[in-house]
């Protein structure tokens, strides 16, 4: 009788982890009503995901009952208070679209740089000790990002914009530039016969360094005359944006350097080429995927923002003109939602209550694709790993 | 043993879930029959703030006493009177007649009580030349037929141009008294409170805003409106353009002594005007 109860390895790892047979029917019903409520536990995520849904579907559906779905889409005049009120959302559609571009553009180039520095670059002791830091920006609240935007920089841009915009400048145009020389000149003398094309190389760079430094004075001059009427604009919510989703951007793009492995660099130095021709030929096409997720969670992160924009970016529902001068106030889905919320009015189940849950579908939607496009991209980088 | 314990526990689970619920039905049932000594308030954001300290105030000498203050909005204060759900409805505004009706119907009898009056300075960069508009001129900067200072008598630079967002009650009485019927242009920047129009003024010398009377200090300059300035004189005798009363509605007027009465004719004692005024409004009365 003891000999056949004695389970084979197989048969124990097949088996749940259970309660022994002599457990008394109280303490089975007790592990019964743990693992229920552990259950219990784990779904309530999953059915707040479900009902967060649910209820903004259901109070988004009767603003397209009441206003259709042309205006919101195509009209930009938003006087939601006004009577008769005019619902048009494209602006703010289009501020949500053009603070989220600038600050990929901030957070993007500098974010990707710093994850190949620090995953290739630096010495590891340093690694150690930046990591953590860049991170700690994550931790920042967004109402402190808010303030700084409001207080510190939108009158820095107003009284020495022209000063500040030309550093910037000189700061993205200068490695960008040098970048830009190097490459060119290589690809430019790579046909040349071998005695003279170091000479002609070194020539080349030189003509195109003088060029890119007096595009780089001009640019400056431009940047100095420029009239800035409003710190809180665009720019200054897409720089701080930016910073915001820097450690994101960081983090998820240097864990996908680092897991690239040692093994491919190792080959790609063993097959003579150099420590930049293995950065950019090798690491960085073979972390693609991670990088594309890291991007894309950087967007979610700058598209759900509120609190910075709604004190930063001036909320103002128009399209500037032109539409890529971003030294304009402009308005984004998150702010017109918590700002307008509170005077709504949802007894009487008015259009300008309704309206507001339409842009929470449609902010909802966007991050919802962005949120699924992350997780296939960390998938696929992990898949190829593999 | 183990048994045992469980079950005690279970039983003492249950026994106090039933002590709970009887608990709380012999609360409401208090609540029902003794209802003078709780007062609840409902209505505009912009009154809220003075019901809140009055509620404060009258709280701190008779502690017995629990008063609470909802902010809803005007409209939303209004129809909790009309169904009895409140004792008192803040407005910054006067009852529609629809509402009146609503009212009557239902036996209710509004009875106003102007609690203080609201004035709405325009205020500019200290820097900044200008000293009076008229309200047609705030209207078309505002409506963006004026664009630059220069047309208004300063300096050549754009106007930048701040409002509160259409959330508020101060949004409300400026675009009451100053835009009538007219659109704010779309490229006015909104901000949230009274606090931060404050800060985009004081830090933008092409800026122009609106405030309450309380924000208004030496960082930032009150334009004349009309050829007047905006004190605590020209809002209460109206005499400043851009003014108006703010309200308490009851159901009838309070039976005298009751603590509702009390409550609403704190605003005429000294210690209410000062409450007022701390909070950046204008007493009606004068001590």
């Amino acid at each position: 009788m003891a000999g056949t109860s004695i389970p084979t390895e197989a048969g124990l790892l097949r088996r749940h982890l259970m309660l022994s047979r002599s457990a008394s029917r109280l303490q089975r019903l007790g592990a019964l009503a743990a693992r229920g409520a552990l259950l219990l536990v784990t779904c309530s995520s999953v059915f707040a995901v479900i009902f967060i849904f649910l209820f903004i579907f259901r109070d988004a559906l009767p603003f397209f009952g009441l206003r259709g779905f042309a205006e919101v889409f195509t009209d930009t005049a938003w006087y939601p208070s006004a009577e008769p009120a005019s619902f048009g959302a494209l602006a703010i559609f289009f501020g949500s679209g053009i603070v989220t571009l600038g600050a990929v553009v901030v957070a993007v180039p500098l974010g990707v740089a710093a994850a190949v520095c620090l995953s290739d670059v630096l010495p590891f002791s340093v690694r150690q000790f930046a990591k953590p830091v860049i991170e700690m920006l994550a931790a920042i609240p967004s109402v402190a990002y808010g303030f700084f935007a409001l207080v510190v920089l939108a009158p820095l841009l107003q009284e020495k914009g022209g000063v500040v915009l030309s550093v910037g400048a000189c700061l993205a145009g200068a490695p960008l530039g040098l970048l830009a020389v190097v490459v060119l000149s290589d690809l430019l003398t790579s046909r040349l016969p071998d005695p003279s094309r170091p000479v002609v190389r070194l020539v080349l760079m030189g003509g195109l360094c003088a060029a890119g430094f007096y595009g780089l004075t001009q640019l400056v001059q431009l940047l100095l005359r420029l009239p800035i009427h409003s710190g809180t604009n665009a720019l200054n919510v897409s720089v701080i944006l930016g910073i915001m989703a820097l450690p994101t951007v960081v983090s998820v793009s240097e864990d996908a350097l680092h897991a690239v492995g040692r093994e491919l660099r190792e080959a790609s130095y063993a097959l003579g080429a150099t420590r930049a021709e293995t950065l950019v030929k090798v690491v960085i096409p073979a972390a693609r995927s991670g990088i594309l997720a890291a991007v894309v969670l950087g967007v979610m992160r700058a598209v759900g923002e509120t609190m910075v924009v709604w004190m930063a970016s001036g909320n103002a529902a128009q399209i500037p003109r032109p539409w890529f001068n971003v030294l304009e106030p402009i308005r984004t889905l998150t702010a017109t939602i918590a700002g307008e919320m509170g005077e709504a009015d949802h007894v009487t189940g008015s259009a300008r209550y309704h309206v507001l849950f339409a842009l929470a579908l449609c902010l909802l939607l966007i991050c919802f694709v962005c949120n699924l496009l992350g997780e296939w991209a960390v998938r696929r980088s992990k898949a190829r790993l593999r | 043993m183990k048994r045992s314990t469980l079950r005690t526990v279970i039983l003492l689970a249950v026994a106090s879930a039933f002590a709970l619920a009887v608990q709380t039905r012999g609360v409401h049932a208090q609540e029902s029959t003794a209802g003078s000594t709780k007062i609840v308030v409902d209505g505009s954001t912009t009154v809220g703030p003075i019901a809140k300290a009055f509620a404060e105030h009258y709280m701190g000498l008779h502690p017995e006493v629990n008063i609470t203050v909802s902010e809803s909005g005007s409209g939303n204060g209004a129809k909790s009177l009309i169904n009895g759900v409140c004792d008192v409805a803040d407005m910054s505004r006067f009852m529609k007649e629809r509402e009146f009706k609503a009212a009557v119907e239902k036996g209710v009898m509004p009875v106003a009580h102007v609690v203080a009056m609201d004035g709405l300075p325009i205020i500019v960069h200290p820097s900044n030349p200008v000293k009076a508009l008229t309200v047609q001129q705030v209207r078309d900067i505002y409506t963006g037929k004026i664009t630059n200072w220069r047309e208004v008598g300063g300096p050549n630079v754009r106007i930048v141009k701040i409002s509160r967002d259409t959330n508020s009650g101060t949004y409300e009485t400026f675009a009451k008294l100053i835009m009538k019927k007219e659109k704010i242009a779309p490229d006015t920047e909104h901000v949230g409170s009274n606090g931060a129009v404050r800060q985009r003024v004081q830090s933008t010398p092409a800026a122009i805003g609106y405030a309450g009377l309380g924000f208004v200090d030496r960082t930032v300059k009150a334009l004349g409106i009309n050829g007047v300035y905006p004190d605590r004189e020209s809002v209460r005798s109206g005499r400043y353009p851009i003014a108006r009363p703010l309200f308490m509605f009851t159901d009838g007027y309070p039976a005298l002594g009751t603590r509702l009465h009390a409550f609403v004719t704190l605003h005429l004692s000294p210690k209410g005007q000062e409450i007022i005024e701390d909070i950046g409004f204008v007493p009606v009365t004068d001590y």
